[in-house]
């Protein structure tokens, strides 16, 4: 099959997002500098100073008002976009309800960056975790191509007329934002191409008056976000279906997970975004010397994938879900409460167990896997899960 | 901008129309109404409602009392929302997709603009976005329940500064939003209300509208509930407000200040007071009363100054 050019280049991941954006043009950008995706905005800014891009660039005061012009700016026609991380997706909080509830296609980069506090600039997942029931539909990414082809296809998911939700693509602060690597880029006019243009059904600049955030009163407002629930249902299907073309595009194929080396694998390690690279590293090694081990990758964790999940779960003997976020439950983290919760129908069910790791930007190494597939062997060994919330990497443990 | 002929101003469309909830002698409909009936006929209007008495009273699901574009998302961030909608008409008329005029508005209250919604105006007026940011000022968070602002003037009554056996009432006086406005270099700020046939506030409105860039419209609205008055009295506070100089009417067109009414006998501050029930408690209080008189006074005496007066 013919796939469209590729051009060959070497970007940081905040780039190829930035690339991502100028290509796909959006009416409205409104953004904030924010470390560790600043870099996006900086880029952004240089591709409207050039006139590169058709843009309304809107240099706001803070994230609340990103978010907030986003929502007036999709509100009025426009396709927008921002750019954010940790304690500025916490500032949006309000409005990611806001721009769900409104059903507003609007697509967010995130940059996983720790929450405060205390303050810290490094990578966790507990920004976008926080804000994993807002309505959002979220995509995450290993690596900087992944961060772009993902953005590229959130654009088409955000307003398919069965999903009309805002979406995030996440990719980990500095590890890939940061850090230069090989990437297959579309040309500008594929790009282009496969997001089509923006038709916005009901706009306030559509010449018929509209009114957009009524008060909805106990008479509605339980339908209104009963709309939003299946939306949100249904996007799965439009996300499949988004990739399949884009795969037929770039003859990159995706799907709301990875199963890496999994077919006869025992134990097994489902983590999302940028630590897949080390699991999997971890997984080669370990499968050099004969262990039936593999990792599960989730790329879209809104809407989650629970039958698809279960379904590859129900073949191991041991599985351990990693959390780059603690939600402070003392049960364990919000990857591991959804993917333990999607065994429970199983009639063969995993032993499951939770790690907590890599917490504001503490170094994952191979040696934490080897950590968790030992302690996952030793569970398929005794037969007894044992301490489902647990921790790896930090100090007095 | 033609002659102003209030009878042939209240035969025009009307873009906020009746069947709204807000209550009798309400300022804020008089405000909505009065500024959108200075857009030209041919011209259309996003207007922008922070979360307000205003915006749950005006539009419910599946209700509007809005003719044209209305817009709301929070109580802290309409300017930010407004200058959203603005860049996407920039983006579209651009883009060739667009080809009508439409003005864009933001409403909010004095909690919206002096307090929570503070950052966000400043912001979006010192992008310059072309659009108006009225504030109909009620001088307290009346849609929750009569709280303090920083809008609330000094001794008034409110449920979060209420008068006690120790504190009679809020012990600050009102912040001066509109000369903040004016700081930020804007092309047009004003004061104005409902005084008379409407004219003032309906000139400002207009260069307000039609001033290309950022404009900042305050408009004293009074409460009847918050204020206590009956509600057949609110052209009478407003009347008294002006006339006492407590809220007096200027614009500031590109840093030109000028006065747009000087009371021909200035009143006693008290005049505006007695007529309130929230300072009720201050009336047997004469140094109370004489302290709010020398704060208005002084005020007055810079503005004039500023006026070139």
């Amino acid at each position: 099959m013919a796939f469209a050019k590729a051009i060959r280049e070497r970007l940081s991941g905040n780039e190829a997002v930035a690339t991502a954006l100028k290509q796909i043009n959006p009416d409205v950008v409104a953004a904030y500098p924010i470390t560790p995706s600043t870099e996006v905005v900086h880029y952004f800014a240089q591709y409207y100073a050039d006139g590169e891009v058709n843009t309304e660039f809107v240099a706001v005061e803070s994230e609340h008002s990103a978010m907030s012009a986003c929502i007036g700016a999709a509100s009025a026609g426009g396709r927008s976009a921002t750019v954010t991380a940790a304690c500025g997706l916490a500032l949006m909080w309000e409005l990611l309800y806001v721009a769900s509830g409104t059903r507003l296609p609007i697509t967010l980069a995130v940059v996983n960056r720790a929450l405060s506090g205390p303050i810290n600039i490094n990578n966790d997942h507990s920004d976008s975790m926080g804000a994993r029931d807002s309505g959002w539909i979220q995509l995450y990414a290993e690596n900087n191509q992944e961060a772009y082809d993902n953005y590229i296809c959130s654009v088409r998911i955000a307003e398919h007329k069965d999903v009309q939700l805002p979406v995030m693509s996440c990719q980990d602060g500095f590890i890939t934002s940061h850090a230069i690597e090989n990437i297959e880029l579309l040309e500008d006019a594929e790009v282009k191409k496969f997001v089509g243009k923006y038709n916005c059904d009901f706009n306030m600049l559509s010449g018929t008056p509209t009114s957009v955030g009524p008060y909805d009163t106990p008479m509605f407002y339980f339908e209104h976000q009963y709309q939003r629930a299946m939306a949100m249902k249904n996007s799965k299907q439009v996300i499949l279906d988004v990739y399949k073309e884009f795969a037929k595009l770039t003859g990159r194929e995706y799907g709301l997970f990875e199963e890496y080396r999994c077919e006869d694998a025992e134990r097994v390690i489902v983590v999302l975004n940028s630590s897949a690279g080390t699991a999997k590293y971890t997984c080669d090694k370990l499968r050099e010397k004969g262990e039936k081990v593999g990792v599960i990758k989730i790329r879209v964790f809104r809407p989650f994938p629970l039958e698809e999940l279960a379904a590859a779960l129900s073949k191991f003997k041991a599985v351990a879900v990693m959390d780059k976020a603690d939600s402070f439950s003392g049960i364990g983290g919000p990857v591991f409460t959804d993917v333990r919760h999607a065994c429970y129908e199983l009639e063969n069910r995993p032993h499951i167990i939770n790690y907590i790791y890599g917490l504001g930007g503490r170094d994952v190494t191979e040696e934490n896997f080897v950590t968790v597939y030992n302690a996952l062997a030793e569970v398929v060994k005794t037969g007894k899960t044992g301490e489902i919330y647990r921790h790896v990497g930090v100090r007095g443990v | 901008m033609e002659a102003y002929n209030l009878k042939k101003e209240a035969c025009k469309r009307e873009r906020f129309v009746g069947g709204h909830r807000l209550c009798a002698g309400c300022g804020a409909g008089v405000a909505v109404r009065g500024v959108l009936r200075a857009v030209k006929e041919e011209d259309h209007t996003v207007s922008g409602v922070a979360t307000s008495c205003l915006e749950v009273s005006s539009c419910l699901f599946p209700f509007t009392a809005w003719q044209d574009n209305f817009i709301h998302s929070a109580f802290e961030n309409v300017a930010a929302t407004v200058s959203g909608a603005e860049a996407s008409y920039n983006a579209l008329k651009r883009q060739g997709k667009i080809d009508k005029e439409y003005k864009f508005i933001a409403f909010a209250g004095d909690g919206g603009t002096y307090d929570i919604g503070f950052q966000s105006l400043s912001g979006a007026m010192e992008r310059g976005h072309d659009m108006v940011y009225v504030c109909y000022d009620n001088e307290a968070y009346m849609n929750t329940g009569m709280q303090r602002s920083s809008s609330t003037p000094k001794f008034a009554e409110v449920t979060t500064a209420p008068v006690g056996d120790e504190i009679p009432g809020k012990m600050q006086h009102k912040k001066d939003l509109t000369e903040i406005m004016v700081a930020h270099n804007i092309p047009y700020a004003a004061q104005t209300t409902f005084v008379g046939n409407m004219k003032d506030m309906h000139e400002k409105s207009h260069k307000a509208l039609y001033t290309k860039g950022p404009a900042f419209l305050n408009v004293l609205a009074p409460c009847p509930r918050g204020w206590r008055y009956p509600p057949e009295m609110l052209m009478d506070i407003c009347k008294l407000a002006v006339d006492t100089c407590i809220w007096p009417l200027y614009e500031v067109i590109d840093g030109d200040w000028k006065l747009t009414y000087e009371p021909k006998t200035k009143l006693p501050v008290i005049d505006y007071l007695k007529v309130q029930g929230r300072f009720k408690h201050i009336m047997d209080d004469p140094a109370k009363i004489d302290e709010l008189q020398k704060f208005v006074d002084k005020k007055w005496d810079k503005l004039l100054k500023k006026c070139g007066k």
